[in-house]
């Protein structure tokens, strides 16, 4: 605060006084010069060169500047290793040298080329999925996700084009993926209606979708999406069997999964962007001083760890590393140096036992990137789920990152696909980011660390979600829950998504205002199967709410409701 | 500078290592105005009226002082001490005593104060530096009664001395300016115990400092390069590789921790501190010219600490960190003072002048160009008693200080006490130099150090050769022109016998 205030009142003076920005940073450097552990300094030094840097039209000049800079504060790093001044400005400086510019599509379901079988409006036992390239959607709401590298907005019916016979662009709506209600954000999703093709005919259907043809779609800065994308797949409607519904219990047993490794290697599919998907469109491109400029930064930092314990910079020796490798793999399907990096934070939690909550969330999204970075990996984790009795085949394919000590999930550009999610003994205490996930059926959240039904948000958006362990967690156990308040889930936010209706509940109303955080989760999901038990808040009062908010339940905590 | 020196810190002997001065600004570095370029004369008008008013006719002095004034007789005629020679050590013992109360009487042959601590314009520093008049006739100094007189000899302090001018009409033009030091190079640590001392004895009032602007060390590659000396210094160096910095910073770290840490683990251990700090350097893995530049720049080491048969003082680890503490505790001591070190204006011979002042304030009795020209023992004990003055005045003392210039031939009788002179013997001797520049080594700075380790300047040089420039702003010479004074080899062996100082 300090800081930042005397540097806006030492650029108001420079201003009135009519000194130039140069001879301002002069002064900083100065300032610098006698007692570096000047954060006012440091940071008045990085607002003038943005200042310096926005003038300069030409690229190579804004990269003698800046590499300038990098010798100037490696000085201040070397010196003291353990001054955070210096490792900020550090830090300021990898943001302007790899500061993403335009926007980019980095992902979407589905994936170009995909030749998908989609049947609808069936119960989760009845349609066995037997492979990667078929799915169970409502019909009616058929997702497409474009997932984008930042947050943009623009994304709507004519920046964005759905060529295909039945559908009319027109009739597309497209949504950003947020649990708040924002006009932007870095996934958005069009539901195309596709209950009028042929059920009978299982010939497949062209779609196209083309973005970035027209202006419109911008990152936050204002920047345009940088390349015209096309993406084109196929779907050919299953014909639906008649079979009576019965559903059947899904049960999160070992014993029901089975490794698909060995039968589908070959014949899976591209399921998201890894470089084959996309070869023919475009890649990202990096400049080779950037390339320069982060090997060399890697290299200083590693030296410098080798002499000189430094916790700040060991993060920034990660955080080089994996921006390397999404450099030199834009699509994280190369992960060179995620085993370093998984190691520098297990020995920062240790460290630094106050922030070790942040050194996990960080190593888990390290860790999945590379648990999914091939998709001989990825392989690894997929499962057929072999507990529906009823059916003679293979069940769903089943991705399970159970017991992986994940603190956080991430990655969810690799996980657009993802029908059964097995996130079962983990320490997830956040699900931010898995609203991306619109296919999702099946998830286990079971034995994890999730406090409250506010972190549960992202589920409002997963319309597509039927069955649902989120048994043993924390839910009800800590009084006071601090995501609550950093959440717009609460009834003195305006939700559009959520319509209030008083009659629907209103001889349950007081359960509606206690449990109001529940409510908004539920409220718009339409499960049938719902385990809670292990949580604090699941007391028969709690189930008996849930009934009423969940009409559609047949199981709870394993009972059969029927 | 930082040199053991014992007799110059600690006035009266009293220790006055761990008290800081709370004076809020003790040393005022400001520049001051100053009407008369001859400080000694202005100086001694200020002193107790006793010294000039003394009504009664000298006795038979004006025969023996021919060339000199005759001195009125100095009353009272006995004191608890004499002290001869205005040097610094000798000026602090004058303060020191007066101070606590004793009655003083400061002797002075010479026309100036400071002795050989003095600072004096390039024709009295020929003068002084130039051959001695001969010694009076001891005859004339004879004893009466039951005292027996011992002749005092005047002996030179320096064994060679050469002057040459390149430019005589120019120094000629300016002589008045010049205040070159005869102790020179010395400049002070801020954090000194000098610097407490001048501070605790009131002797500030009467002289002011100004900083060291640079402090450079000459590499390997015959380089002048700034001595990374603090935190800031490091950072700014061009000199050094980001691992050096690294390094350093590291070895300053824990030796603050050694002085500030409270756990056992912060300290370095004991047979580390007992050890050579040569080999503590080495074993903390310091580069080579990180090595060079503590042992020699900060920690001011004089003998090649690597060459065990030519280096005649090791530093210990312990000592070696406690010089390092205090060069880094003298940066930022004092607000105008950008590094570790200051000096004082108008040269090194106002120290000494300061603590002369501070006596006077406290009654001590001045009395310049007052040679001593015996000293009277008791017959029977070989006790001294008192001294015959060049006025032939005799003056009667419980105890006397001589500065090391003068001697006391042994050949007198069975005197016991008379061996006891004898036994300063010259241990070592430094060669110093004063050049007068008419531009600056640096263009952009005029007072800085110059530290050329042993061996940087020829193979056989096994003392580091220390230079300190002065420029004009410090008053020692005209503006527009340099003082450089090199400490030039002590391969010689230093005197350590003129800074000692007796008390009989």
């Amino acid at each position: 605060m300090a800081s930042s205030k005397m540097g806006v009142e030492q650029r108001f003076v420079a201003a009135l006084l009519g000194r130039s920005t140069e001879d301002e940073l002069q002064y900083t450097e100065d300032l610098i010069g006698n007692n570096f552990s000047n954060y006012s300094a440091w940071h008045n030094r990085s607002m003038l060169l943005s200042e310096i840097l926005k003038r300069k039209e030409q690229e190579s000049s804004s990269q003698d500047i800046i590499s300038k800079e990098y010798e100037f504060v490696l000085n201040a790093l070397y010196t003291d290793p353990d001054d955070q001044s210096g490792w900020f400005y550090h830090l300021w400086l990898l943001d302007q040298t790899f500061k993403v510019k335009a926007p980019l599509l980095v992902s979407s379901w589905p994936v170009p080329g995909s030749e998908l079988i989609v049947s609808g409006n069936v119960s989760p036992g009845d349609h066995p999925l037997t492979s990667f390239s078929e799915f169970t959607v409502a019909l009616e709401r058929f997702p497409v996700v474009l997932y984008f590298n930042q947050t943009v907005e623009g994304v709507n019916s004519s920046t964005v084009t759905i060529q295909c016979t039945f559908v009319q662009n027109e009739d597309v709506t497209w949504k950003p993926l947020s649990p708040q209600n924002s006009r932007a954000s870095k996934v958005w999703v069009g539901y195309l209606d596709l209950s009028g093709v042929d059920h009978h005919s299982s010939a497949p259907h062209t779609i196209e979708v083309k973005l970035g043809h027209h202006q419109g779609i911008n990152s936050s800065n204002g920047l345009q999406l940088s390349v015209p994308f096309d993406l084109s797949f196929t779907v050919s409607v299953k014909s639906l069997e008649t079979q009576s519904s019965k559903d059947e219990k899904v049960a999160w047993e070992e014993d029901k999964f089975y490794a698909c490794e060995t039968h589908l290697q070959v014949a899976i599919p591209s399921l998201c962007y890894d470089g084959i998907a996309v070869e023919n469109t475009y890649k990202p491109t990096t400049s080779d001083w950037q390339i320069e400029t982060i090997t060399e930064e890697i290299s200083q930092i590693r030296n410098l760890l080798a002499i000189s314990d430094s916790k700040i910079g060991k993060i920034t020796l990660a955080r080089l590393l994996m921006a390397h490798d999404a450099m030199s793999s834009p699509y994280a399907t190369k992960t060179v140096h995620a085993e370093e990096v998984l190691g520098l934070y297990s020995e920062l939690m240790k460290l630094d036992p106050s922030h070790s909550q942040y050194y996990k969330d960080e190593r888990s999204l390290v860790l999945l990137q590379q648990l999914l970075s091939s998709r001989g990996m990825l392989l690894r984790h997929c499962f057929y789920y072999g507990g529906i009795t009823s059916s003679s085949t293979h069940g769903p394919i089943c991705l399970r990152l159970n017991n992986q000590s994940i603190s956080r999930m991430g990655s969810f550009d690799k996980l657009l696909w993802v029908q059964m999610l097995d996130l079962s003994d983990n320490e997830l205490h956040s699900i931010e980011g898995l609203e991306a996930m619109q296919l999702l059926h099946w998830l286990n959240l079971g034995r994890n660390k999730l406090r409250s039904f506010t972190a549960l948000g992202p589920l409002r958006c997963l319309k597509s979600l039927k069955v649902l362990n989120i048994s043993h967690n924390e839910i009800g156990l800590h009084s006071i829950d601090t995501t609550r308040y950093s959440c717009s889930a609460s009834p003195l936010s305006h939700n559009g998504e959520i319509i209030w209706n008083g009659d629907e509940f209103s001889p349950e109303n007081a359960d509606v205002t206690n449990y109001w955080e529940a409510f908004m989760v539920f409220k718009s999901l339409e499960l049938t199967q719902l385990d809670i038990v292990g949580n604090a808040v699941a007391n028969e009062k709690f189930k008996s709410f849930l009934l009423k908010v969940l009409p559609k339940l047949q199981f709870l905590d394993g009972q059969n409701l029927h | 500078m930082s040199r053991p020196d014992p007799a110059a810190h600690e006035p009266g002997g009293r220790r006055s290592a761990e008290i800081q001065s709370s004076l809020a600004a003790p040393v005022r570095l400001v520049h001051r105005h100053r009407p008369s370029p001859l400080r000694a004369r202005s100086l001694s008008l200020s002193f107790p009226p006793s010294l000039h008013l003394g009504g009664s006719v000298s006795r038979a002095a004006a025969a023996a002082m021919a060339d000199l004034p005759p001195y009125p007789p100095i009353e009272p005629s006995s004191f608890d001490l004499v002290i001869v020679g205005t040097g610094l050590p000798e000026s602090m013992l004058a303060a020191a005593a007066s101070a606590a109360g004793k009655s003083v009487l400061h002797l002075d042959p010479n026309p100036f104060y400071g002795s050989h601590f003095a600072s004096l314009s390039p024709d009295d520093l020929a003068g002084f530096l130039g051959p001695r008049p001969p010694s009076p006739d001891p005859a004339a100094a004879s004893g009466g009664g039951d005292l027996a007189a011992a002749r005092i000899d005047v002996r030179s302090l320096y064994s060679d001395v050469e002057i040459s001018s390149f430019a005589p009409e120019k120094l000629e033009q300016h002589s008045r300016k010049f205040n070159l030091d005869l102790a020179g190079p010395r400049v002070l640590f801020c954090a000194d115990k000098a610097i407490d001392a001048i501070l605790r004895s009131g002797a500030n009032q009467y002289v002011e400092f100004k900083s060291i602007d640079a402090s450079l060390f000459y590499d390997k590659g015959g380089n002048l390069v700034n001595v990374p000396d603090s935190r800031a210094a490091i950072f700014k160096d061009k000199s050094l590789s980001l691992v050096e910095k690294n390094v350093l910073m590291r070895f300053f770290k824990l030796v603050q921790q050694h002085f500030s840490g409270d756990g056992e683990s912060d300290r370095i251990a004991e047979e580390d501190l007992a050890s050579p700090f040569v080999e503590f350097l080495a074993k903390m893995r310091l580069p080579e010219k990180i090595k060079l530049v503590i042992l020699y720049a900060i920690a001011m080491a004089d003998y090649d600490q690597e060459d065990k048969e030519a280096c005649k003082v090791v530093i210990s680890t312990k000592e070696g960190i406690e010089r390092l503490a205090l060069y880094h505790s003298s940066v930022g001591r004092f607000a105008n003072a950008v590094g570790a070190l200051i000096y004082p204006i108008y040269g090194q011979g106002e120290l000494a002048q300061a603590f002369c002042r501070r006596a006077a304030v406290k009654g001590c009795i001045y009395v310049l160009r007052m040679p001593v020209i015996a000293l009277h023992m008791d017959k029977e004990s070989g006790q001294y008693r008192g001294v015959r003055l060049g006025s032939g005045q005799d003056i009667f003392s419980h105890k006397l200080v001589l500065d090391p210039s003068f001697t006391v031939p042994s050949s007198i009788g069975s005197l016991p006490q008379m061996s006891l002179m004898e036994n300063v013997q010259v241990k070592a001797k430094v060669a110093r130099g004063i050049c007068i520049l008419t531009s600056s080594l640096r263009p952009d700075v005029s007072n800085f150090l110059i530290v050329y380790p042993p061996k940087s300047l020829y193979p056989e040089q096994v003392t580091s050769v220390r230079v300190v420039q002065i420029g004009g702003n410090l008053a020692v010479c005209p503006s527009g022109m340099n003082a450089l004074t090199p400490d030039l080899d002590r391969d010689f062996t230093s005197f350590d016998v003129c800074m000692a100082t007796r008390i009989y």
